[in-house]
């Protein structure tokens, strides 16, 4: 599903990435670990399009998609990819529901269609983002304005967001950083649910207790190489995960 | 002799009111502090005016007038597609600036300072627009249809995404939406809408020069887009009637003509001071001005 081939990203004289390889399984949970600063937004910047790599390749799905925007990326034959950022990025002055249908329209950018009136918003879009929030639980914040819900509202409408626009593969920063223990349940479930349906996704997390849980894969990163690179039981124990995590 | 003014006073909210539900477009609605809009009103004002001159009719120049205002809408997005905030504002002053240099020195055709008098008052159909209420009743008819489509674009879901890209552009992008697109059709149909209020004030005065499309003439429109409240097109409608009338009571204190200019603009900047400290989201704003 992803290939990511030597790839390179510094930052003046700070390698932030530097010759990182690995690769994504369809249908399977794989998670990017490794200490604070050791390159795993960076990479996850280099495969959405925000930043340009100073070398290496990214295959998605069959298309080399190194260098291209995040448009592109995202709009990929219809199936990109669908990321969710470290931080909250909702549109603040737009509602809940409003920041739901912004994905679910591929027409709201077609400006005759839209002037013209032929392109409304449907009520099966409408109830398809109304299921979307109440499995996060959220169906009554539905019609409040992003940037007056809570932190971990907002969290969970992110995800929302992110798992209703059209995607093959599904790029989680930290989706349950600094979310309360039983939201971060909740989220696990529904990540799995996920996975049982048959998605693709690749996350970055800290909590090493929730990644070892529901990842297939566990890829490490520090100073932006991959250190190693399995299942989450042997990870636990592999020496160089170990050095990387505590100096030992 | 009263109705006459009041007329005149209507004319001008009628034409302020489509500069800066254009205005409010991009700046309130994509988030694009765009200070080049009075330029786009001055291009749309000098197309006309010329157009009209060489016996072009009326509904032709304001058309074209649009169209060459949003020609130049189209043109600055694509160098200002990566500024933002601040640097937007200043790039796009500079745009102003050198629109303005041009109308002052390609006197071949503009005739510079000297400006293009004798702009034939609107007709159509064969019917002359030559008495003030008449011109009201277009300028009403006009203004009415650019609110109408302002309006529907901003309630649509292309309004959506463009407000989604004023409050997070990459985020918009990392999501699949095209900001480069979406950003120059709002600058396209702000410039366009400018463009004629422009033709409108063209045929409305009958007379233009550079002096007419400077930084102070831009100033009011500013204030009424921020008084009125960002994103808010019912706040504009009340603004630019307010701003407008707002320095009209100068007229009857007595003052000379030249001191009546610059109490106009220090009253508009007083106004907006008092409106930024004590309603920061102006009348009827969908947030603070950040």
């Amino acid at each position: 599903m992803l290939k990511v081939q030597n790839l390179k990203k510094y930052f003046g004289g700070v390698k932030a990435v530097d010759d990182c390889d690995f690769e994504v399984q369809e249908k399977t949970i794989t998670a990017l670990i490794g200490p604070n600063g050791s390159g795993k937004t960076t990479v996850f910047n280099l495969i959405s399009g925000i930043l340009k790599p100073e070398k290496g390749k990214i295959i998605f799905d069959g298309y080399d998609i190194t260098n291209k925007s995040p448009e592109y990326i995202a709009n990929l034959n219809g199936l990109g990819i669908s990321r969710l950022f470290q931080q909250s990025r909702l549109f603040g002055n737009l509602s809940v529901m409003e920041n739901l249908l912004l994905v679910l329209d591929n027409e709201d950018e077609k400006f005759w269609k839209n002037l013209s009136g032929h392109n409304k918003i449907t009520k099966e879009k409408e109830a398809k983002a109304k299921v979307m929030l109440e499995m996060v639980d959220i169906e009554k914040f539905s019609n409040k304005l992003a940037r007056d819900l809570s932190f971990g509202q907002k969290r969970l409408v992110e995800l929302a967001r992110t798992i209703l626009n059209s995607h093959k593969l599904l790029m989680l920063d930290e989706p349950v950083g600094g979310v309360n223990p039983k939201l971060r349940q909740e989220i696990a479930k529904i990540l799995l649910k996920l996975k049982e349906e048959g998605e693709t996704i690749l996350l970055i997390e800290h909590d090493m207790n929730f990644t070892l849980n529901i990842a297939d894969r566990v890829i490490v990163m520090d100073e932006g190489k991959v250190i190693a690179e399995g299942k989450p039981a042997q990870i636990k124990t592999n020496p160089k995960v170990l050095e990387a995590y505590l100096g030992e | 002799m009263f109705s006459a003014y009041l007329i005149h006073l209507l004319i001008l909210i009628g034409i302020y009111l489509i500069l800066a539900i254009a205005m409010q477009l991009a700046v309130g609605f994509t988030g694009l502090l765009n200070l080049g809009h009075i330029a786009f009103y001055c291009v749309g004002a000098y197309v006309s005016a010329l157009l009209a001159l060489a016996g072009v009719p009326f509904w032709i120049c304001i058309i074209l007038a649009g169209i060459g205002a949003m020609f130049f809408g189209f043109l600055l997005a694509i160098p200002t597609n990566k500024i933002k905030g601040d640097y937007l504002a200043l790039a796009t002053l500079g745009f102003s600036f050198v629109v303005y240099a041009v109308a002052l020195n390609w006197t071949s055709l503009t005739r510079g300072p000297l400006g293009l008098p004798g702009i034939p008052k609107p007709s159509l159909f064969g019917f002359v627009f030559s008495d003030n209420l008449s011109f009201l009743i277009l300028t009403l008819i006009i203004g009415a249809v650019s609110y109408f489509i302002i309006n529907r674009i901003t309630k649509s879901p292309f309004g959506r995404v463009l407000e989604a890209i004023r409050d997070d552009e990459l985020a918009a992008r990392v999501m699949g939406k095209n900001s480069f697109r979406m950003k120059s059709y709002a600058l396209g149909i702000s410039a366009f809408f400018a463009g004629i209020a422009g033709s409108l004030y063209a045929h409305y005065i009958t007379f233009i020069d550079p002096s007419s499309f400077t930084l102070m003439q831009l100033i009011p429109v500013v204030a009424i887009v921020i008084i009125g409240g960002l994103a808010s097109l019912k706040g504009t409608i009340i603004a630019t009637i307010v701003l407008t009338l707002l320095p009209e009571p100068l007229r009857f204190i007595g003052f000379p003509s030249s001191i009546i200019g610059p109490a106009r603009q220090i009253l508009y900047a007083l106004f907006l001071l008092l409106i930024l400290i004590y309603k920061p989201r102006g009348f009827y704003g969908k947030f603070d001005l950040e």
